[in-house]
């Protein structure tokens, strides 16, 4: 299954629902497409929501923190939402906790942004 | 190392086309040979990760998507093991030379965590350069004691 995606406005922030996959190929590529298309729009507080995303492999990774560094050199934010365990072990092993703002709770992710 | 158990049968040996859509090809192959090996869903998870990431290897930076080359995958497996293949046909790499993805100039970086994750996953990993031209990667999974 390919990644799939929608975004939405809660206030301020753009939340950014994903779901399926985020490998290498159609489902990084979806994401990065995406991301770009609000910046440009001028929305730079950015709630990744993976609540719905299975799977992420290094490439997937890869993504989320060139997400990360687009966002955060443009002056924007950009953090996670709803992670599984599986994803929450991957960003553990790979020190990339101590990078992402994680949230479970959707309204206290939002009212986070300053 | 010890990457080969007494005993082991060899359930898969095929040679795939080197695109995106042969890894997922491989990543179910392998999944279904972890299952019917006895493998719990957490260590199945981890296989196919660790497989996933080995294929794109293989696929991308070994054979660069070259319609002419194939990449070998071969599962075998033991009472408490299973034993993962994967050759390609590129011109090798040297694995002790990898930056260390989990350096703290290295945590921003795009790529490079691809055999730290096939590492983290496995119990057993040998990279090693295949002749006439290549690289084979030999993942071995232990089964969990439950």
């Amino acid at each position: 299954m390919s990644i799939k995606l929608n975004s939405r406005q809660v206030g301020d922030v753009t939340v950014v629902d994903l779901a399926g996959r985020i490998t290498l190929g159609e489902g990084s590529s979806t994401m990065r497409d995406a991301l770009r298309d609000q910046l440009a729009k001028g929305n730079k507080k950015i709630l990744l929501n993976l609540g719905e995303v299975s799977y992420i492999d290094s490439s997937g990774i890869g993504e989320l923190v060139s997400a990360f560094t687009t966002v955060t050199n443009q002056g924007g934010q950009l953090k996670l939402l709803g992670l599984n365990k599986r994803i929450k072990d991957l960003l553990q092993i790979t020190k990339l906790y101590t990078v992402f703002e994680v949230h479970d709770d959707e309204s206290a992710a939002v009212r986070s942004f300053s | 190392m010890n990457l080969r158990e007494e005993g082991e049968t060899e359930i898969v040996n095929q040679f795939l086309d080197s695109t995106l859509e042969s890894v997922d090809q491989a990543e179910s192959i392998i999944m279904e040979a972890a299952e019917k090996a006895g493998f719990e869903e957490d260590d199945m998870h981890k296989i196919g990760m660790a497989a996933r990431e080995c294929m794109v290897n293989a696929v991308v930076h070994g054979n660069r998507y070259n319609t002419n080359k194939k990449v070998h995958l071969a599962v075998s497996a033991g009472r408490d093991t299973l034993t993962i293949r994967i050759s390609d046909e590129g011109e090798g790499f040297e694995a002790s030379n990898l930056p260390d993805p989990l350096a703290e100039e290295n945590l921003l970086s795009h790529s490079g965590r691809g055999i730290f994750l096939i590492r983290a996953f496995m119990d057993e990993v040998d990279i090693h350069p295949v002749s006439p031209h290549g690289t084979e990667v030999t993942l071995v999974k232990k089964k969990s004691l439950s």
